[in-house]
């Protein structure tokens, strides 16, 4: 297909620092590592008697969750009132704007509350963009997950998972398993490992839950698990959600759980040394055994950790990528507000 | 309202893809009546129109257009859009009968005739309602709506699930010899979806309507054109399969014919990269390769007609998130710039591009339009094939949901004449 730009104005200043965190997508390997490696000096924070570092102090955030999450807006908030930011959480069940109150106009009205920045979960796929390309330049936008597009923060704390364990990703053989259709967070984890450099992403499931030519993202497709399986170092498992069922795109769960359920007899065609991940809620006996969840392969509990220093890292980053562009157009704009 | 045109055209190419015929000439309308074309005529009392360098035109038929009126909540007016259709060079609108309320009754057909009599800028030409209230049931009067003035019939975007319902109602309209218009997708199929099912929406994470949602419900309507020997006309085919069905059904000598959007043959599914929800229309922009087809079959002429597609959308439509803006794109101030963009970029020889818009819907649709026939009321257009325009700066529409607003194209109308009355004059 086409060619992924070189730089994404929407997501990088002109000097190529991240100003939205809109989609892995488009985003060059050196802004993934520096996300990572930022990361990693804010892991320790969380373990200090003061938990909070002041890079974002005087600055507000506003959650603005379309869909509801509450463990995402959680280490969502969590991270902001480390970085020592104001936070606002706004709750809008989908219905609310229809209700006279456009999404637009709402936008107009937190951004008069001079807000800095948007953490946003939209169940439309794009919403994040159409947000970023409509708001004032002056606040950031990131994808707290939009519809099926992207999750980009999820995808960046499991790679963050994987290089812990790993220490890189030369080399490495990756399999995700389940509702690849309907993932956001898969799509997202695709464009990260590839960007990356791991030498493999295969996607593993029945082919109602892959959706058309998903091998245009670089992945290769497996329908048997226990072929996909074969030598690879990270298996991340997908939550499959219940109302799957009602559509006929899988019969039932107990069948599902015996095709592609995670399970210690079928990860032994893993490497001895593979990781086991899920982004979590797990269905267990659905999607992933006990035996496995809680075994001794699994980093599910760890990614949870990693969560908030990651985010910590993409907002501060975001914050000063936009300084910095603010103060290179010069004295006018940034005292615009 | 305007008086009968009396007009002398001097020295245009005349290029009437009806009868093939391609020079410069004059062109003479008296009284409204399209009287001579010929060399070096004359008439003393006729306004002199300087045509050197120009080309003139049957009238534009466009076989595809959704009202605004009657509809709440709709934008534009007929004035408004049957305007944007003069300035356009379009002469006459085949427009769908999925108002609100339908067109199956004679007082809505009356109505729009009423208000586009007043307008005056273009001859409406409405499909009846196949099913009353487009709700697959229960046939509409198709007789009666026939004589108050409905040129064809259809359920629009409105798929007959019933098929007994669907045969008795193309029989019944075989009766009369109504061409019955066809706008295949199966609902369960396209159903939540809001891009073409491929790499570009996989990526983007958007819904998708697969092509076998049209050509399911294609393969369908043509078994049962076969069985009932209806005359029956495709709107907006968008994919290689349905091009490669219908090219079938055509040798097997179906009485069949169809159209594709203007859109379909510029644009594939990449247009919607960055979720650029001006090219979210129904059906969904395909890949390169259905694009490719459905331009051969134009070349070809297993599809017909090229349309407009015309949907006028308010501002607020296109203002969300991809998968909450309506589908749709205005384009009747465009269907002519874009065609010829299609000739200039070697894409489709001159000649059956403006058959495309002339003569073959009005052929499609069984109407008497898109030709340049002497001792008939005049509807022509006069073109200036060679100056550029942006369209942004002279948007007629009331829907400004276009992608083409800020890119250059080809081609200006100076005059359109719609039965024996100017309808639109530039300098």
């Amino acid at each position: 297909m086409t060619a992924e730009p070189s730089t994404d104005p929407l997501q990088l200043t002109g000097d190529g620092q991240l100003r939205n965190f809109l989609s892995i997508e488009g985003l060059p390997r050196s802004v993934l590592e520096q996300i990572l490696d930022n990361a990693a000096s804010f892991v320790d924070v969380g373990d200090r008697a003061i938990k909070k570092v002041p890079l974002l102090r005087g600055k507000t955030v506003v959650n603005l969750f379309f869909e509801a999450s509450t463990r995402t807006r959680t280490t969502f908030e969590l991270a902001a009132k480390r970085l020592s930011a104001d936070v606002l959480n706004i709750d809008i069940a989908r219905s609310a704007t229809s209700k006279g109150e456009s999404l637009m106009d709402m936008l107009r009205n937190l951004e008069a509350m001079a807000s800095d920045m948007f953490v946003v979960r939209h169940a439309d796929s794009g919403a994040p963009h159409y947000i970023a390309r409509h708001a004032t330049p002056e606040v950031a936008i990131i994808n707290a997950g939009d519809g099926r597009h992207a999750h980009p923060t999820q995808a960046m704390l499991d790679m963050y998972t994987i290089r812990h364990y790993k220490g890189g990703f030369a080399g490495l053989k990756v399999a995700i398993i389940g509702d690849i259709l309907h993932s956001r967070v898969a799509r997202s984890q695709i464009h990260a490992l590839n960007i990356l450099g791991a030498e493999e992403v295969r996607v593993i499931g029945p082919r109602t839950l892959l959706p058309a030519d998903i091998e245009h993202l670089g992945v290769s497709v497996y329908h048997d698990l226990s072929q996909g399986l074969r030598d690879v170092d990270v298996v991340i498992a997908l939550r499959l959600q219940k109302e799957r069922m009602d559509s006929a795109l899988l019969p039932s769960e107990s069948e599902f759980f015996r095709l592609y359920g995670l399970n210690n007899e079928r990860l032994r065609q893993a490497h001895p040394d593979a990781i086991i991940m899920h982004p979590g809620p797990i269905n267990r006996g659905v999607e992933i055994a006990s035996e496995v969840a809680d075994g001794e392969r699994s980093v599910i509990l760890h990614q949870v950790t990693f969560g908030i220093a990651v985010r910590m890292a993409v907002m501060s980053m975001c914050m000063s990528g936009r300084e910095t562009e603010q103060r290179s157009r010069g004295g006018d704009h940034a005292t615009a507000r | 309202m305007q008086p009968r045109a009396d007009l002398l055209i001097r020295k245009a190419r005349v290029i009437d893809p009806a009868s093939g015929r391609d020079e410069v000439a004059d062109l003479l309308v008296e009284d409204g009546r399209l009287l001579r074309i010929g060399a070096s005529l004359d008439a003393p009392g006729a306004e002199l129109v300087d045509a050197e360098g120009l080309w003139l035109l049957p009238g534009l038929v466009d076989s595809c257009v959704r009202l605004p009126e009657p509809g709440n909540h709709r934008t534009g007016s007929l004035h408004s859009e049957t305007r944007a259709a003069a300035a356009g060079g379009i002469t006459h609108l085949c427009a769908t009968p999925d108002t609100d309320p339908v067109i199956d009754s004679t007082a809505v057909v009356r109505l729009i005739r009423e208000r586009a009599m007043k307008a005056g800028f273009a001859r409406i030409m409405p499909m009846a309602a196949l099913t009353q209230g487009l709700q697959g049931q229960q046939l509409a009067e198709l007789a009666t709506l026939r004589d108050a003035g409905c040129i064809a019939v259809s359920n629009a975007g409105h798929r007959v699930q019933d098929a007994l319902i669907l045969k008795r109602s193309l029989e019944y309209a075989a009766t009369f010899d109504l061409p019955v218009v066809f706008r295949p997708q199966d609902a369960a199929l396209s159903s939540g979806g809001c891009a073409h099912e491929g790499p570009v929406a996989t990526r983007l994470g958007l819904p998708g309507i697969p092509s076998v949602a049209e050509t399911v419900d294609l393969a369908r309507a043509l078994l049962l054109v076969e069985a009932t020997g209806v005359r029956a006309h495709f709107h907006q085919l968008s994919c290689a399969a349905s091009v490669a069905l219908l090219r079938h059904a055509k040798a097997q000598g179906l009485n069949v014919t169809a159209d594709v959007s203007i859109h379909h043959l510029l644009l594939d599914e990449s247009a919607i990269e960055g979720f650029n929800s001006f090219c979210h229309i129904s059906p969904p922009l395909r890949s390169r390769a259905d694009r490719d087809a459905l331009m051969q079959g134009v070349i070809d002429g297993t599809v017909d007609a090229i349309s407009s597609q015309h949907i006028p959308l308010g501002g607020s439509a296109k203002l969300a998130p991809f998968p909450s803006t309506r589908p749709g794109i205005s384009g009747l101030d465009t269907l002519l710039s874009l065609v010829l963009e299609l000739v200039q970029r070697d894409q489709l020889p001159l000649r059956r591009a403006l058959d495309a818009i002339t003569a073959a819907p009005a052929r499609c649709l069984g109407v008497s339009a898109g030709r340049l026939e002497e001792g008939r009321l005049a509807s022509l257009c006069l073109i200036d094939p060679n100056a550029t325009r942006l369209p942004a700066e002279d948007w007629l529409s009331a829907g400004r949901n276009s992608p083409w607003l800020d890119t250059e194209l080809p081609g200006t109308v100076r005059l359109t004449v719609c039965e024996g009355k100017v309808t639109w004059l530039s300098d």
